[in-house]
């Protein structure tokens, strides 16, 4: 049901009956490693190229979420996934390999969000009773497309970002009154591309966090909540730069955030030693911490309420060596788990 | 570059955000090329010593051996995955001297194989090096150019 201008709120409840997350080698080192479900040794996977390694991861991720709920692919209605390669290829011939019926998405590094928010509006309204959604990055793979390639020694400054290599997905199904054993999709916001004018493709956090304070000060609008109605708002990729200048701009518009309940999946995924500037991006980012570390967390009775702002730049390699500026978007899904 | 026809919202954010950006450590960076950047360019001159002493090549012949010996050299720790970390640290130091070019021949090459050879290695390999070929002839022409003119009115 619309809710305000941009929300839907699902009565329904729709809840997250699975997921399934894989990484990367470096991802292996990081600090969340032990809520992957596969992780690989090498960034090849024992594939030919970068790009087949990112499909695979994407294969994987949704082969573990039917295989814990013991189901095929027959059982599901429908596959929602996108990434950041040119024609999200990776996605596609994931979708391919799986032979479920497929819509692929696009939004950069929101599109975790966009297709849980989807999936959530499709289950609620009766259009499936099963849905996966995942979303999925691989470091060298994005770098080739949209920087240098792998070993070439250009240095990075310390405004740029890491890209995860791994997947995320999540079975979306009817809520058959099964509010106590798995977390609910309760609401959606939509959020509009944002440009603020910031063109420098080694500084995305600073780009889209704007977008992401819109699109939560407009969600707690709608639904007329405060901030500490949730446990934890949490980011997709803002980063160390992206993080503070929420914050800050938050409070230029009158919505002050605890910054302890304000948090980043970029700034979760890695450890302090790893190399990362101002933090880790992709989709896979906050597909892999949301639906593998945070979902976790809940179920340990850790957080009640939840609000995933995954943030996407809209750009491409071609818009910003033409001289555009880098339009963004974000997406928040709110998400509930009842366990006491 | 696009920093023109800002609206005034924009302009303001801009300026939150600026406050959090991290700055590059310039100053760091400096003191960390001059020793990548000299330290390479000892090996080179060790090089170009060793080609003198051993072989019969002179100072003005040892050159060509020394820049294929360091490229050599380049090769091997771009594939072994070494020199995208060096040039992490070094900056310029590891970009501007000849192996620095070398890596971004090789490290273009090395990307692009799973293109296949024609229109992977071949097509893409000078895709970084490339500007630097194209205006580094340019350049070299223009200075000829002025220094044929000069030496034709003065002389």
């Amino acid at each position: 049901m619309l809710t305000g201008k941009h929300t839907w709120v699902f009565n329904n409840r729709p809840v997250i009956l699975s997921t399934g997350v894989t990484g990367g080698p470096f991802e292996a080192n990081g600090h969340l490693a032990d809520d992957f479900d596969i992780l690989h040794d090498d960034l090849y996977m024992g594939k030919e190229t970068y790009e087949k390694a990112h499909q695979f991861l994407l294969e994987e991720a949704v082969g573990k979420v039917m295989e814990k709920r013991q189901m095929t692919k027959d059982d599901i209605q429908f596959f929602l996934a996108g990434d950041l390669i040119n024609q999200i290829t990776p996605s596609s011939f994931a979708a391919s390999t799986h032979g479920i019926p497929y819509l692929g998405l696009f939004g950069a590094c929101s599109t975790s969000m966009e297709g849980l928010a989807l999936s959530a509006f499709i289950v609620n309204y009766d259009g499936a009773e099963y849905v996966i959604t995942g979303a999925s990055s691989h470091n060298a793979a994005v770098e080739k497309q949209f920087r240098y390639p792998t070993e070439y020694g250009g240095q990075k400054p310390p405004t740029a970002q890491w890209t995860v290599t791994g997947a995320g997905a999540a079975l979306v199904g009817k809520n058959k009154g099964q509010d106590e054993n798995h977390p609910c999709i309760t609401s959606a916001t939509i959020g509009k591309v944002i440009d603020m004018g910031l063109s420098d493709p080694f500084n995305m956090g600073g780009a889209m966090a704007p977008a992401a304070a819109d699109t939560i000060i407009k969600h707690l609008q709608d639904l007329k909540l405060e901030p500490d109605h949730y446990d934890l708002i949490v980011t997709g990729d803002l980063g160390r730069i992206g993080q503070k200048a929420a914050l800050d701009y938050m409070e230029q518009q009158g919505v002050k955030l605890d910054p302890q309940k304000f948090r980043d999946c970029g700034l979760m995924i890695y450890t302090e030693d790893q190399e990362v500037f101002s933090g880790a991006s992709g989709p896979g980012c906050s597909a892999a911490v949301f639906y593998g570390h945070l979902l976790k967390r809940m179920k340990q009775g850790e957080f009640k309420r939840i609000l995933v702002v995954a943030t996407g730049a809209l750009l491409s390699p071609l818009s910003f060596q033409q001289g555009q500026s880098i339009p963004c978007i974000a997406h928040a899904v709110a998400v509930e788990y009842k366990n006491t | 570059m696009p920093k023109k026809n800002l609206n005034p919202e924009q302009q303001k954010y801009q300026q939150l955000q600026k406050q959090h950006e991290l700055k590059r450590p310039v100053l760091m960076n400096c003191i960390r090329a001059f020793w990548v950047g000299g330290l390479i360019c000892m090996i080179g001159q060790a090089i170009t010593y060793f080609y003198i002493y051993f072989f019969n090549f002179t100072e003005q012949t040892a050159g060509n051996p020394t820049v294929a010996t360091l490229i050599f050299i380049v090769m091997l720790l771009t594939g072994f995955g070494i020199y995208d970390h060096l040039g992490q640290f070094g900056g310029a130091g590891s970009a501007v001297p000849v192996t620095g070019f070398g890596n971004a021949v090789i490290s273009a090459a090395i990307e692009h194989r799973s293109e296949g050879y024609v229109l992977g290695v071949g097509g893409n390999i000078f895709k970084l090096a490339g500007s630097v070929i194209v205006f580094g002839t340019f350049s070299a022409f223009v200075v000829a150019l002025i220094k044929t003119i000069i030496g034709m009115i003065g002389g």
